[in-house]
């Protein structure tokens, strides 16, 4: 039998996802040798007509990390998904849009007018701006990808058969995903491959979560040295793991830190900013509105707070345009 | 102010104080404007953040939850959890580019069926004056499968 054919893509991300396969470090060799990595610009030199000269669903498997912003990224992805069987939605960003997906909290006219307008740290020619064709003298045209006005998921562009959470992904999730592709163990389509429990529930620290967890401020993380052994949402600090996805086997908090929510929201949840807001306000112990103005006044960014890694996954993905009113 | 503008506004009222209080406004024979799709729920600290923010998706230009005065809750403290999770999910709203003044939490008990006709009336009267927030998302656009 021939190996399988695995692509890797990237699209709106930070790079760590890449990392996060080389991560796998020696355990990376026999799963090399077990598959035919046929596409991995990062990596290797392939470009995109080796991918157009394929047939249709000849790769097996295309994991693809990134939200999608540009028309670039779109076509990509909808290219792997032509020639390939299963398309994994690899790390944060493809799942739930990310970090990147923050950024629809406003759009591009405002990004590209603070960019090339406002920004201090612009230079000489303020009538710079992006075009999408330029006529170079030697060159002729050279074409830029659209700058779309907003983030979106992989799934929200193409039709997605796995998710692999995590920001990145942890080296273990991945090689066990990949297993399970190899041995074609697969769970029912459309599943996350990685733990159903709460982050709490691998956490060290579970014991010493009281069993009514209430608090009386919030603390934020450059304000306290947290004890080392006691449940930091306990301590006052905003850990997510309640409503959090298990998986990284609570790898901020052993560094004492507190959860941000990377590997998304358990199975019922459908916002999991909604659902992490939820949880921390369920959690202040007072009635009194200027008390609770005054401690949450200690979350002054929300939005970047609970929705950190899903805004575009989110009921309500990007900030309304204000109509004229 | 678009003078034809009727609001849409989901009202989650609680099982045993809001819903009946609009109950009794409705055997009282009392009037209220007819802009408010009730949803009866348990408690109003049944009333997920998430169920606001879909309301929100949905169309809804307001949503008004109702629930018990402090001390009469059913359940000890519903009404405590969302007193703290509305006035939270108000500070986040305006990031999303939504008014916090579309969101209103009143407690009404199950005598105050005038109340509740007033309190109808004058939230109706403010999103009036905010104007329609329909921003219609582009369903299949933003579609996002996993749970």
């Amino acid at each position: 039998m021939s190996r399988p054919k695995v692509a890797f893509y990237w699209c709106a991300s930070c790079g760590g996802c890449e990392e996060a396969v080389v991560d796998l470090a020696e355990n990376i060799l026999p799963v090399v040798e077990a598959v035919d990595i046929v596409f991995w610009p990062v990596a290797l030199d392939f470009k995109r007509k080796d991918v157009e000269a394929l047939e249709n669903r000849a790769i097996d498997v295309a994991f693809i990390n990134g939200a999608i912003r540009l028309s670039e990224q779109e076509e990509m992805a909808k290219l792997l998904r032509e020639k390939s069987k299963l398309v994994v939605a690899y790390g944060t960003c493809a799942y739930l849009g990310g970090i990147p997906g923050l950024a629809n909290l406003t759009d591009r006219e405002s990004i590209l007018h603070y960019v090339y307008r406002e920004a201090p740290s612009l230079a000489a020619n303020p009538d710079t701006m992006p075009q999408e064709h330029v006529r170079m003298a030697e060159d002729g045209v050279l074409e830029l990808p659209h700058f779309d006005d907003t983030v979106r998921t992989l799934d929200q562009v193409i039709d997605v058969d796995y998710y692999i959470p995590g920001c990145p992904p942890l080296p273990q999730l991945t090689l066990e995903a990949v297993q399970k592709i190899l041995k074609g163990e697969l769970p029912p389509k459309g599943a996350v491959l990685a733990p159903a429990q709460a982050l709490c529930q691998e956490c060290e620290r579970n014991a010493s979560k009281p069993e009514r967890l209430m608090i009386s401020d919030i603390k934020r993380v450059h304000e306290v040295i947290p004890d080392a052994k006691t449940c930091l949402l306990a301590q006052g600090l905003l850990c997510l793991g309640p409503a959090t996805r298990g998986g990284c086997g609570a790898l901020c908090v052993q560094a004492n830190m507190p959860c941000t929510g990377c590997f998304g929201p358990l199975e019922p949840i459908r916002d999991f900013g909604g659902k992490a807001l939820s949880l921390v306000a369920s959690i202040v112990d007072s009635t009194d509105e200027k008390v609770l103005r005054e401690c949450f006044a200690k979350i002054p960014d929300p939005a970047g707070t609970f929705y950190r890694y899903s805004l575009p996954a989110a009921l309500l993905p990007q900030r309304r345009k204000i109509n004229a009113r | 102010m678009n003078e034809d503008f009727e609001p849409r506004i989901v009202g989650m009222f609680c099982n045993w104080c809001t819903y009946l209080a609009a109950d009794l406004a409705g055997t009282s024979r009392m009037k209220y404007p007819p802009n408010v799709h009730v949803v009866r729920t348990m408690c109003s600290g049944r009333v997920d953040p998430q169920l606001i923010l879909w309301a929100f998706r949905c169309g809804a230009d307001g949503v008004l939850v109702g629930g018990c005065h402090f001390g009469d809750c059913h359940y000890q403290e519903g009404n405590h959890k969302a007193f703290r999770r509305i006035l939270l999910l108000k500070q986040l709203l305006p990031q999303l580019g939504i008014e916090p003044e579309r969101l209103r939490l009143e407690w009404i008990s199950a005598a105050e069926a005038d109340r509740l006709c007033a309190v109808i009336a004058d939230f109706r009267e403010q999103i009036r004056q905010l104007g329609p927030l329909r921003a219609p998302l582009e369903e299949e656009k933003m579609e996002h499968v996993p749970a």
